[in-house]
């Protein structure tokens, strides 16, 4: 039991050490990330007066979110539409709606580069940049979240539709009134899902953005050469501690739920 | 009125994921000749594999031996993220730990922080005057100079998969009904035989999974070798984002994309012979 704990414990110091020493080193005086100069927050302070990272924060947290927003109605539509498919189709839909998470993503994020560029000829007008990002985000998430929905959908009775219908109501309201609430898990999953993903892609976003739209990865990703700046091992401090506290949050009232559900 | 999602999503899927295919297919086997004619061709795969254009009497294994070199790397990491991986998920699923979610909540959190940061906060932990090195100089014991070199890049791409190899192995073997071990000690089985031959097969799910999601994005990926390799490790990844984005030739880098895609289908088929449940599970999106 000791030695097995011992392991888990060395493991876990693995994934941890290089976190620690990045939130420590955020409040390192000097540039250095091996000296300590003393304590100081001027990393911090001067993170909100850099434009370049405020701009790419701002664009990945509005790419992460239409993204999103656009990805889970598309796939939840979607998810219902294939499971009135006949087999046949289905099967081979869902193959194709599997592509884009089985290959590896730089063939993704250029073959998606080929078809914006092949569209910005055809239309003759437009680039490479926030909107294609966007385009791609969308394209890379839909799949997770049909992924998500579409087990909540086999869960469901399938004649709670029909019965809603022949109750007398209109077909888009039986699906917000009762298909909707059956999957809605399914879908908060898959948004969660494809909002983190969202988030944290660099691939993608590398080959599919242009004219100087830079999201955080890449911007960090073209930092590195000249070596990173300690305001984004300040931002990234930010960023952990505040999904820490939510999750945290979270966790308590779940707690606090079940408390009141056992009562 | 459930029937009407269907065609839009198949006009989605046709625009945003087959046509890119398409047209990754269709620069791989094209070319254009000096009057401006484009026509169909192998030279690019030709290239490839020879390493020189057709006709030249040049013969070198350059391209062929950065595949092999990619694909080496991605085997090395997923042997060392199974070896260590397993008995991860193997003590985390096993009796000895009641609160599991908090375990698990500790394997998912890092992945919260971007990849790129946690990566390069290595450098700083690896590097010659850095924080390894001050604390065995401390010790008195011999600097480590690792940085850059080829144990460096392993670090990188072993700490990034893990979780990834971990997870699935853990869900598979958490599935387990701890009835079939109880069983198979009752009619006499002793530790290693429970393990080897009740156990470990029916975790296979998990580890084929975990495989899936480290060996390819693995051979894929440019970055961490990038970041931790001091720039001299060039991929297929490397190869393919210079075909694109510096060299400007589509055609050769469509080509590299297709033999990646083949390499995809083929260690897909390769595993799902080993496995008898359906297991679709993504990658490491790294």
């Amino acid at each position: 039991m000791i030695g097995k704990k011992l392991y888990l414990g060395l493991i876990i110091f693995f994934l941890y050490a290089p976190i620690i020493v990045l939130m420590v080193f955020s409040f390192n005086y000097s540039r250095s990330q091996a000296y300590w100069a003393g304590f100081s927050l001027r990393w911090y302070r001067e993170l909100f007066t850099d434009d370049q990272i405020i701009r790419a924060i701002r664009n990945t947290l509005l790419i992460a979110v239409f993204s999103t927003l656009a990805a889970t109605a598309i796939g939840s539509a979607a998810a219902v539409g294939i499971s009135k498919l006949g087999r046949r189709y289905k099967a081979v839909v869902m193959s194709i709606t599997q592509l884009p998470v089985m290959m590896p993503d730089i063939v993704t994020g250029i073959s998606l580069r080929l078809l914006f560029i092949f569209a910005i000829r055809i239309i003759g007008a437009g680039n490479l940049g926030f909107g294609t990002l966007l385009l791609s985000h969308i394209t890379f998430n839909v799949p997770y979240v049909i992924l998500s929905v579409t087990p909540k959908l086999r869960q469901m009775d399938g004649n709670l539709y029909e019965a809603a219908l022949d109750l007398g109501s209109s077909p888009f309201g039986a699906f917000v009134k009762v298909i909707l609430p059956e999957v809605w898990p399914g879908v908060v999953t898959g948004a969660l899902l494809a909002f983190t993903l969202s988030i944290d892609d660099f691939m993608v976003s590398f080959f599919t953005t242009g004219s100087g739209v830079e999201n955080l990865s890449i911007t960090i990703f073209s930092m590195a050469r000249r070596g990173i700046n300690p305001r984004i091992n300040a931002l990234s401090t930010i960023i952990f501690v505040v999904i820490m506290l939510l999750l945290f949050l979270v966790h308590k009232r779940d707690q606090h739920l079940a408390r009141k559900n056992a009562d | 009125m459930k029937r009407l999602f269907a065609p839009p999503y198949v006009v989605w899927l046709t625009i945003f994921v087959v046509l890119p295919l398409l047209l990754i297919g269709y620069y791989s086997i094209t070319a254009i000749d000096a009057a401006g004619n484009t026509y169909f061709t192998l030279r690019h795969f030709r290239l490839f594999f020879e390493g020189t254009e057709p006709g030249q009497p040049f013969f070198s294994r350059l391209y062929v031996n950065v595949a092999i070199r990619s694909l080496r790397l991605a085997l090395l990491t997923t042997v060392i993220t199974f070896v260590l991986g397993y008995p991860v998920a193997y003590i985390m699923a096993g009796k000895g730990f009641s609160d599991k979610s908090v375990l698990l909540f500790l394997f998912i959190a890092p992945m919260w922080m971007n990849f790129l940061v946690r990566t390069y906060a290595w450098l700083a932990i690896l590097s010659r005057h850095g924080i390894l090195n001050t604390f065995l100089t401390w010790l008195g014991l011999p600097i480590l100079d690792i940085l850059f070199r080829d144990a460096a890049v392993l670090l990188g791409m072993v700490y990034n998969f893990l979780p990834f190899m971990v997870l699935p192995i853990y869900t598979a073997l958490k599935k387990m009904d701890p009835k079939v071990i109880e069983a198979a000690q009752d009619l006499g089985a002793n530790s290693p035989n429970v393990f080897f031959r009740v156990v470990f097969p029916l975790s296979m799910p998990g580890v084929i999974s975990g495989i899936t999601m480290v060996f390819m994005p693995a051979a894929a990926t440019f970055i961490i070798p990038n970041l931790l390799g001091g720039g001299q490790y060039f991929l297929l990844g490397n190869l393919v984002e210079q075909q694109f984005l510096r060299v400007g030739n589509w055609n050769f880098g469509s080509a590299i994309a297709v033999i990646m895609i083949m390499m995809m289908l083929v260690s897909t088929v390769f595993l799902s012979r080993f496995n008898k449940e359906e297991v679709r599970e993504g990658g490491a999106r790294i």
